[in-house]
């Protein structure tokens, strides 16, 4: 495996940021990493990028051992940080030629890596990067994580705050990118982007609840589920909550949904709601995680 | 629905700066107890149009008035009369709970008698026993929205405005807060949201979609995917902002 992480855990003071974390990522694979704020994701990705240390486990980067042997690990590593980190007063092209000289390249020599996302970049390149709109600095800050030909991608939420029109043209690049057989590490909390991964781990607290592709993990945590709309979202959950029929209600864009006891149907819900809406439905991703957080609880 | 039953009325609402149109002539209304989520991309004019709604920019045409007052000529009262809520900056988190609730509640005018009645019954219903003399930094991030939330709306505004509130929070945790803005929104205050989580979006009553300074669709996410013949209001969006020829 091209990334492989094995038992990880990493405490800070009280705080358990990473509890026994393990997981690999394949050549051109791209994997996705799915939780909140505060579930690890980040000080994850800090020590497979070799800024700080493991207290127990250990992982490495094609090959190479993150304590050990740092400095090939940083060299074949590209690492998008979560914080836009370029330097806003350089300019897109001065950011670029930096980053390069940093590895030892220079843009003309690496130029084929970064001319697809560079094309959409290069009417700015003049422009200071702290200038450029978020979906553009995201982008420069991808070409600069790019420019020395990594073997190894990291992308620490590379989406958070830009728009859904860059999001979709982010994860397109993506796309592209593994298709050259790089292993692509991207953590994320929208968990509507889980569908652009091959495989995810949700990662909630420091732990793992689940990896797999996102069909399985989907698969795995079946049960019957069903979505119910009433005239007033709020009301019919309160109702909901109030039957002993349903297991458990929460809201879910337009409609509600709805785990039950065993042997309750889409007939018997209709029944006891007078007339609401109920249609059942397979869970997606984030049904998962809400089932598999509860258990946790 | 009456005049009096429309918390928000926005009639060709403009900004410029220099010559450039931030607003451009936008008009829509918003009901007593409506959840209105107001989208748009990035530069699209959202933050500008928001800030104007809220009283902190005098528009350059047009009018708005909110809870009853003109942005334009009573941008005082507009400020007292509306709840403010961000996921940036909402609380000090160096204050305890018990202190944020006093200084916010102070700053509108609450006598004292009033804040300690409304402390207690918000510790009643956040569930907040010693917390209340802890500093809010310390507090999981969930128990930190909800309280923002809730001392956004300590004055009993007419409005909250709700600008991205909860970016980066569990499904759970998400989904907790939207039960709160059900709850407001059922007791008939307005909520003015602004997401760029497009499932987000669905929770909302009504949303509008702002592109290039223009409201370019409104209505409920369920006749805005029919409009657009799309799955998911993502999909709505997309169609929508991908004409986009400003980028910030």
């Amino acid at each position: 495996m091209e990334i492989d992480v094995k038992h990880i855990s990493k405490r800070f003071g009280a705080i358990k940021a990473l509890d026994d974390v393990s997981l690999d990522v394949a050549a051109g694979e791209v994997f996705g990493l799915l939780g909140p704020d505060g579930a690890g994701k980040t000080t994850l990705f800090r020590i497979l990028t070799t800024l700080i240390l493991p207290d127990a486990g250990s992982a490495s980067v094609c090959g190479a051992d993150v304590v050990s042997q740092w400095s090939r690990v940083r060299a074949m590593s590209g690492y998008m940080p979560g914080r836009f980190s370029l330097y806003p007063d350089l300019s897109v092209e001065e950011n670029l030629n930096f980053f390069a000289s940093l590895f030892g390249t220079t843009v003309k020599d690496n130029f084929d890596v970064i001319a697809p996302i560079y094309n959409q970049l290069a009417p700015f390149r003049k422009r200071r990067a702290g200038k450029l709109s978020g979906g553009m600095k995201q982008k420069l800050a991808l070409c600069c994580a790019l420019i020395h030909k990594p073997a190894a991608l990291f992308l620490d939420e590379p989406t958070t705050g830009v728009d859904a029109v860059s999001r979709g043209e982010f994860w397109d690049i993506l796309s592209e990118i593994k298709s050259s057989g790089m292993p692509v590490l991207v953590s994320t909390p929208y968990m509507d982007e889980a569908s652009r991964c091959d495989r995810v781990a949700l990662i909630d607290k420091g732990h793992i609840l689940t990896t797999g592709t996102p069909a399985d993990i989907v698969s795995r945590n079946s049960m019957p589920l069903f979505a119910v709309k009433g005239n007033d979202n709020y009301s019919t959950l309160l109702r909901l909550r109030a039957m002993p029929e349903v297991a458990e209600a929460y809201l879910f864009g337009q409609d509600i949904h709805v785990y039950t006891q065993p042997g309750v149907n889409a007939d018997n819900l209709r029944k006891s709601l007078d007339g609401a809406e109920v249609t059942e439905v397979s869970p997606g991703i984030e049904d998962v995680f809400i089932k598999l957080m509860g258990n946790g609880q | 629905m009456d005049n009096n039953d429309k918390v928000i009325q926005v009639t060709n609402l403009t900004k410029r700066f220099g010559d450039f149109t931030a607003v451009d002539s936008i008009s829509f209304e918003v009901g007593r107890g409506e959840i209105f989520g107001f989208l748009g991309a990035n530069g699209a004019g959202k933050t500008t149009a928001m800030r104007m709604l809220c009283g902190l920019s005098i528009p350059t045409a047009g009018t708005a008035s909110v809870a009853g007052y003109d942005v334009g000529r009573q941008a005082e009262l507009v400020k007292r009369h509306i709840g403010y809520m961000s996921q940036k900056f909402s609380l000090y988190s160096e204050l305890t709970v018990k202190e944020n609730i006093a200084l916010f509640a102070g700053i509108y005018g609450l006598s004292r008698r009033e804040i300690k009645d409304r402390s207690q019954s918000l510790a009643k219903s956040l569930d907040l026993g010693e917390e209340m003399n802890m500093r809010v930094g310390i507090l999981p991030m969930g128990q930190q929205q909800k309280l923002a939330f809730s001392v956004a709306t300590i004055h009993n505004p007419e409005v909250v405005f709700l600008d991205e509130p909860t970016g980066g929070v569990d499904p759970v945790t998400r989904r907790r807060f939207w039960e709160l803005i059900y709850q407001a929104s059922a007791a008939g205050t307005t909520v003015f949201v602004t997401t760029h989580y497009m499932d987000e979006a669905e929770y909302c009553n009504r949303v509008s979609v702002m592109v290039d300074g223009q409201i370019k669709a409104l209505g409920s996410p369920a006749e805005l995917k029919q409009t657009f013949n799309a799955a998911s209001m993502d999909e709505v969006f997309r169609a929508l902002a991908r004409n986009a020829t400003r980028n910030e």
